[in-house]
């Protein structure tokens, strides 16, 4: 059986000093997060918020800080009542410069078998990633409608 | 072949802007796969029941299959058989779908790796590390029109274990 956990690889034509800002300042969050806003000081142990239209919909506290290299947080979701019941899980993102370009790995887990919230966040990190990739290529984001996060809490 | 024993042991799933057309032919064209993946020509004969091949820039026909679900632009299903001696007879058959779907002004195109039987995570780590590279090159050549290039080493991991179940490995 595999694991309860979401693994997934990007390579990005940026620097790590550029994709650590992208994934740490609300001004790029906004642009590919599907508006969604980052808070937090980035020190080990203070709170993080994910902020959508000014709601939080998730929140925890920073677990590793190593700019621009690896980046971790605690993640517990708020805002659907059938996701909140679950435990608190956790995002870490590994930066790696690999030749000319950078590879970012984000691990979330922390979830239990059969878990909806893994279904869901499955779904939507590889749409947040993606428009990550091309915010930072290109200068533009995709233009993917908000539905795609929500395509259900199941994982394909 | 019975589908229904094959389950999805490898999936990612990528948002590109492009068209399906275009994704589907940058999958499916020899010309385009040269360039976001490592050198490797795509070809596939374009109809159901006909070849698929994935040759390496050295000529060699590296990966040999067959079209197994065809319909362009959205879902194309080849037996995805790498050809070293033993590998097939050992593993089984692998199958490689790609679902082609419109996301807004996006194409949301998801690649699942099937199987007929359990895979250790050393034997699938080959093609986990392998995929998020082309299909990272592949979203980049469409949407910036150049693909960069990502130099894999060999999946150390898998070739081992492929050693260890006595397929001989080149």
């Amino acid at each position: 059986m595999a694991r309860p956990e979401f693994v997934y690889v990007t390579y990005i034509e940026t620097t790590p000093e550029k994709l650590w800002d992208a994934l740490t300042k609300s001004e790029f969050t906004k642009q590919y997060w599907f508006g969604a806003e980052v808070r937090s000081d980035w020190k080990v142990g203070s709170p993080f918020a994910l902020l959508l239209d000014g709601e939080t919909t998730d929140s925890g506290e920073i677990l590793e800080a190593d700019p621009p290299r690896r980046l971790s947080y605690s993640f517990k979701h708020q805002k659907f009542e059938e996701l909140r019941g679950e435990p608190i899980s956790r995002v870490v993102f590994t930066i790696e410069p690999f030749g000319a370009l950078v590879r970012l790995t984000v691990l979330h887990d922390g979830f239990v078998e059969g878990s909806k919230y893994l279904g869901a966040v499955s779904n939507g990190w590889p749409a947040i990633l993606s428009g990550l990739k091309s915010l930072l290529e290109r200068g533009k984001v995709l233009a993917i409608p908000r539905a795609a996060l929500n395509k259900g809490f199941d994982a394909k | 072949m019975n589908l229904d024993q094959f389950k999805p042991l490898t999936v990612y799933t990528i948002y590109i802007a492009s068209t399906p057309e275009k994704v589907w032919e940058a999958l499916t064209s020899a010309e385009f796969s040269r360039k976001y993946f490592s050198g490797f020509a795509v070809e596939v004969e374009p109809k159901l029941g006909g070849t698929f091949n994935v040759r390496a820039p050295d000529g060699s026909e590296h990966i040999s299959g067959e079209v197994f679900e065809y319909d362009p632009p959205r879902k194309l299903t080849v037996t995805w058989n790498v050809n070293w001696p033993d590998l097939v007879e050992k593993l089984g058959t692998t199958l490689v779908t790609y679902e082609i779907e419109p996301a807004g002004e996006a194409v949301r195109l998801t690649m699942s790796e099937r199987h007929d039987r359990h895979l250790s995570d050393d034997i699938l780590s080959g093609g986990r590390t392998g995929w998020p590279a082309i299909l990272s090159g592949l979203k980049s050549l469409l949407e910036t029109g150049k693909a960069p290039q990502i130099k894999m080493s060999p999946p150390m991991k898998m070739l081992e274990a492929l050693k260890a179940m006595a397929i001989r490995t080149p």
